[in-house]
């Protein structure tokens, strides 16, 4: 008989053992696609994250009507309406972060990490468990990217808070020549393969996993 | 024509979707460790693109624009491509049961390649008309397997050379593909629209 994870367990596992970018691997278009600038990638990682909560939560709640046969049209459905609310929103109160995110809002649907957590997860747990493991794996899934966009604005460009030239910061003086490969696409793959070889450092270090 | 043209060989190799825009990673990862499985993954990509391309551009502007729906177009599209993966499954058990067994949880997963998903919302989102659409679904797709398939040949070798073990796996998998991307770089500029 399995002891059952506290609350607790269920929220922090997804920001370190189980993130979902770094150990699992899942959601890697947008983790590379947004992250030239961390306002964007921040952004979507908070986006994602309103839309696992909630389709999280209104999974779970509908897990013992929904026929095992159809479960995953049905999680999808479930995952594009709350998509949809979530562009509609971005566009009305964020319009900036928007027009950056570009068609990657849409594509926040087929994110492998919302449906994987729906099916692992949320079909099977209580509404308040799949909320809190929601949340953890959102939360998880913003550091991933705020960790990459970090690494690529400010070695890229030397900014950060850009691209908006209101909130813009330079963090270097004049002379500063930015490492301009990790402002573009090669930079971006290159920096996760060391993000994620850094992080294999790390876990093995202290042993988590 | 020229411009049927244009779009065919700009997302094949300038905009190459996958080295370029970052569509369709998770299979670029997952499925490129074996050329067999690589090639039989970008055949039903290139196939359920198309379909799904056109599918969902008959649908926006028959059905959603005239009637006012076009909050729907998530909804519909993803359903639409799901039924459509739903589809090549069925019948690919049936034509070649090895190249089922082959592809294993990767032919479902189509349906979550954002490649699939995003060349169909690009499609509408950039006014292509019908056969505008389709030719860059069929650009997309082949660009797509064009660097499924390279990256294929270079993780067998890279299965058999020596590195540090924290690189092993996606790491260096991530590397290449770096590498890879700077190479198609080369190619910016060469045609435009």
């Amino acid at each position: 008989m399995k002891s059952n994870p506290s609350y607790m367990q269920e929220f922090t596992k997804g920001i370190l053992k189980e993130n979902p970018v770094l150990v699992a691997l899942l959601g890697m278009c947008p983790v590379l696609g947004v992250t030239a600038f961390i306002f964007n990638g921040v952004g979507m990682g908070l986006a994602a994250t309103a839309v696992l909560i909630a389709s999280n939560l209104v999974i779970s709640l509908l897990r013992s009507f929904i026929p095992p046969q159809v479960r995953i049209p049905c999680f999808i459905v479930v995952i594009a309406t709350f998509v949809t609310i979530i562009e509609m929103v971005l566009n009305a109160f964020q319009p900036v972060l928007y027009e950056a995110l570009g068609v990657f809002v849409p594509l926040i649907v087929v994110n492998c990490v919302i449906l994987g957590r729906a099916e692992a997860f949320a079909s099977k747990n209580s509404p308040l468990r799949s909320v809190l493991d929601g949340l953890g794996t959102g939360i998880g899934f913003t550091l991933a990217l705020f960790l990459l966009a970090a690494v690529r604005e400010i070695f890229g460009q030397g900014t950060i808070l850009g691209p908006d030239p209101d909130t813009i910061i330079h963090l270097f003086g004049e002379n500063f020549e930015p490492m301009a490969l990790f402002a573009q696409p090669p930079g971006a793959f290159i920096a996760l393969g060391l993000l994620l070889a850094g992080v294999n450092v790390i876990y093995k270090r202290f042993n988590i996993k | 024509m020229e411009k049927l043209l244009s779009i065919f060989f700009i997302y094949i190799f300038v905009d190459n979707f996958v080295l370029m825009r970052f569509f369709g990673i998770c299979p670029f990862l997952g499925v490129s460790r074996k050329m067999e499985t690589a090639i039989g993954m970008s055949m039903a990509v290139v196939f359920v693109m198309t379909m799904a391309t056109l599918v969902t551009w008959l649908i926006y502007t028959f059905v959603l624009v005239p009637f006012g729906l076009t909050y729907l177009q998530i909804v519909t599209f993803i359903l639409v491509i799901a039924s459509l993966v739903q589809l090549v499954e069925i019948v690919l058990r049936k034509i070649s049961p090895t190249l089922y067994q082959g592809l294993g949880i990767f032919l479902p997963l189509i349906t979550t390649n954002c490649a699939v998903m995003a060349v169909a919302l690009l499609a509408v989102r950039q006014q292509f008309s019908l056969l505008e659409s389709v030719v860059f679904a069929v650009g997309a797709s082949l660009g797509f397997a064009l660097a499924l398939v390279i990256m294929a040949g270079i993780r067998e070798r890279l299965e058999l050379a020596e590195m540090p073990d924290v690189l092993r796996g996606s790491a260096v998998t991530l590397i290449t593909a770096g590498i890879l991307s700077m190479a198609f770089l080369g190619f910016k500029g060469i045609i435009t629209l």
